[in-house]
């Protein structure tokens, strides 16, 4: 019986709700460690995708007819929980999107275009993954704005007071991870915000690693805009968020031209939709935002205060199982961190590690997790990269550590 | 260590990962190509020293997984002294062994390089051990550009 003493958090009747984690992979039983790509989705989810094209299917804000209504009222309850989640002041503050990525790229396109201009400046950070560095340097070349990058410590943290200096009057947006993929890190994002906002910057935070691990309240960040995708917080592929204060979305012009999105269309002139539907042209992804709806009423129901306080003992389980390997070095050892392993070993190359691992049942991540950038910093090509989630226990830690030296042993 | 893991990473290829051959800058080259996986990240710098149509000698440089690594090393000392076309052959057939599109008699040809057959049961490794060979056909094309084994497909791999 795996009881976490301080939390009191039944890990064993938690997993039997994750149908996928009860299969063997090449006859060994499956240890999922690659939760920061994806992962795994909770019956409760999938129920409720098959409840909804079982029995629900129908397109929204636009039949008069029942199932269209249920469906339009599943689609916006979705919306409700995703706001009250995150704390924003109103539901139209909240956008469907397909994912992070879509949302920064909407956020770049939408606001960027039209609020930033050459000469200015938006701050990133070293750590970024690609998805939020590539749509700048994109708006960067569009419309003549630079980019200035804020570097990080060994420890893997931002260097605040280097932060500070790239400040100025020309800074027009900073654009930050909440959470770092590939180290771990948990920037202190609302005294970024803070800073940033002294500057007359607009602060975009990417949540893709930070929502499905902390409790995020977007009032108290005061961030402008926050982004997360589903998929990495036990939700369905292919459906995302963005907040975004309604002040600014009311200034933003439209992303993506199309239906749902309009008021009137005339070949002279069409006539925008409000919040948020301004910004969902087309059909959106209803089961998806029903199921992320419906992954939202399960982290609640769990906690996400707990959720937090079991994946930091896990965290410590981990670093510390991992630390004893001879050889090993971890990249990302910052005081504050998410439950993320990422490291070298001296004579194993982390792709061969993932592939020997992947024999004992054991998916890790091995690459450059779409961080090249923090690979260029620490001098290296690729980590081998263990993320954690709730639903994974020491014991699975204890039997990837001791794989792991097994694989050493290989290369001897 | 299961059978397959076994077959993969054959005492041969371990050896060449712990001490590649001819890991060295060729001063002298008169033909050079990089290559790049940029799934896993591996880079390879290769050297040719190409004297009428005969492959003189091979260095590389670069950094990557065992099999990337010990691909490269057996692949200079197999191509070295031989003719452009011979390399072509090799790498032909061995492209055509990983893709279990030869019988393992035809295998033979290839010598030491069938130590490398095991990859064949890891689809998701046949590039580490391509990388190598795909950078000798561009440094005897005399190509300018880095040839990326995703040439075609654009850097795929998320979060």
């Amino acid at each position: 019986m795996i009881v976490a003493e301080k939390s009191f958090f039944d890990v064993e009747k938690i997993r039997k709700e994750f149908p996928a984690l009860h299969q063997k992979v090449h006859g060994k039983p499956l240890v999922y460690l690659d939760n920061a790509a994806t992962t795994q989705k909770p019956k409760v989810v999938i129920d409720t995708l098959i409840r909804y094209y079982g029995q629900q299917n129908a397109n929204i804000h636009r039949g008069v007819y029942y199932l269209s209504e249920k469906s339009t009222d599943a689609y916006e309850s979705a919306r409700v929980k995703v706001q009250k989640f995150l704390n924003a002041r109103e539901s139209r503050e909240i956008i469907f999107v397909r994912g992070a990525t879509e949302g920064i790229n909407l956020v770049a396109q939408a606001y960027g275009r039209a609020f930033i201009k050459s000469g200015d400046e938006i701050i990133l950070s070293t750590m970024e993954h690609h998805s939020n560095i590539v749509p700048w340097q994109m708006l960067c070349d569009e419309v003549g704005a630079k980019l200035r990058v804020i570097p990080i410590n060994d420890e893997g943290e931002l260097l605040l007071k280097e932060y500070e200096k790239l400040l100025s009057q020309k800074t027009k947006l900073v654009a930050i991870g909440h959470v770092s993929n590939a180290l771990g890190t948990i920037n202190p994002v609302r005294e970024m915000i803070e800073k940033a906002h002294q500057a007359g910057a607009v602060v975009l935070v990417d949540g893709a690693q930070g929502a499905p691990h902390l409790k995020v309240d977007v009032q108290d960040l005061d961030c402008d805009f926050y982004v997360f995708s589903g998929h990495k917080a036990y939700a369905p592929t292919g459906i995302g968020v963005v907040y975004g204060k309604a002040e600014l979305l009311e200034k933003m012009p439209p992303y993506q031209g199309g239906g749902d999105m309009i008021k009137a269309v005339t070949f002279e002139k069409t006539l925008y939709n409000t919040l948020p539907y301004k910004f969902e042209a087309g059909t959106p992804h209803i089961a998806g935002a029903i199921g992320l709806g419906s992954a939202v009423d399960y982290l609640n129901q769990l906690g996400i205060e707990k959720i937090a306080a079991y994946e930091a003992e896990l965290l410590r389980h981990g670093t510390e199982t991992v630390s004893r390997i001879p050889g090993l070095r971890m990249i990302g050892t910052a005081k504050r961190k998410a439950c993320i392993l990422s490291f070298v070993l001296e004579n194993v190359h982390p792709h061969d590690l993932g592939t020997i691992l992947d024999r004992d049942g054991i998916a890790i991540r091995a690459g450059h997790h779409c961080a090249m950038p923090v690979m260029e910093r620490f001098g290296i090509p690729a980590t081998a990269r263990a993320s954690l989630s709730f639903y994974n226990t020491k014991e699975e830690i204890d039997y990837f550590a001791e794989a792991v030296e097994r694989a050493i042993d290989i290369f001897k | 260590m299961t059978q397959e893991l076994r077959e993969l990473y054959q005492e041969m290829i371990l050896e060449h990962n712990r001490k590649p051959r001819n890991f060295r800058v060729l001063e002298k080259a008169n033909a050079r190509a990089e290559g790049y996986n940029p799934l896993c990240g591996d880079k390879l710098k290769l050297f040719l020293l190409i004297e009428k149509g005969l492959i003189k000698e091979v260095g590389f440089q670069g950094s990557g997984c065992a099999i990337s690594k010990a691909s490269a090393s057996m692949m200079t000392t197999s191509v070295a002294g031989k003719t452009k076309d011979e390399a072509e052959g090799l790498f032909d057939r061995f492209h055509k062994m990983l893709a279990g599109e030869i019988r393992s008699e035809e295998t033979e040809a290839l010598g030491k390089l069938t130590v490398f057959s095991g990859v064949r049961e890891f689809p998701t490794r046949v590039k580490c051990a391509t990388l190598a060979w795909h950078t000798l056909r561009a440094a005897m094309e005399g190509a300018e550009e880095v040839v990326s084994t995703e040439k075609d497909e654009g850097d795929r791999g998320f979060g």
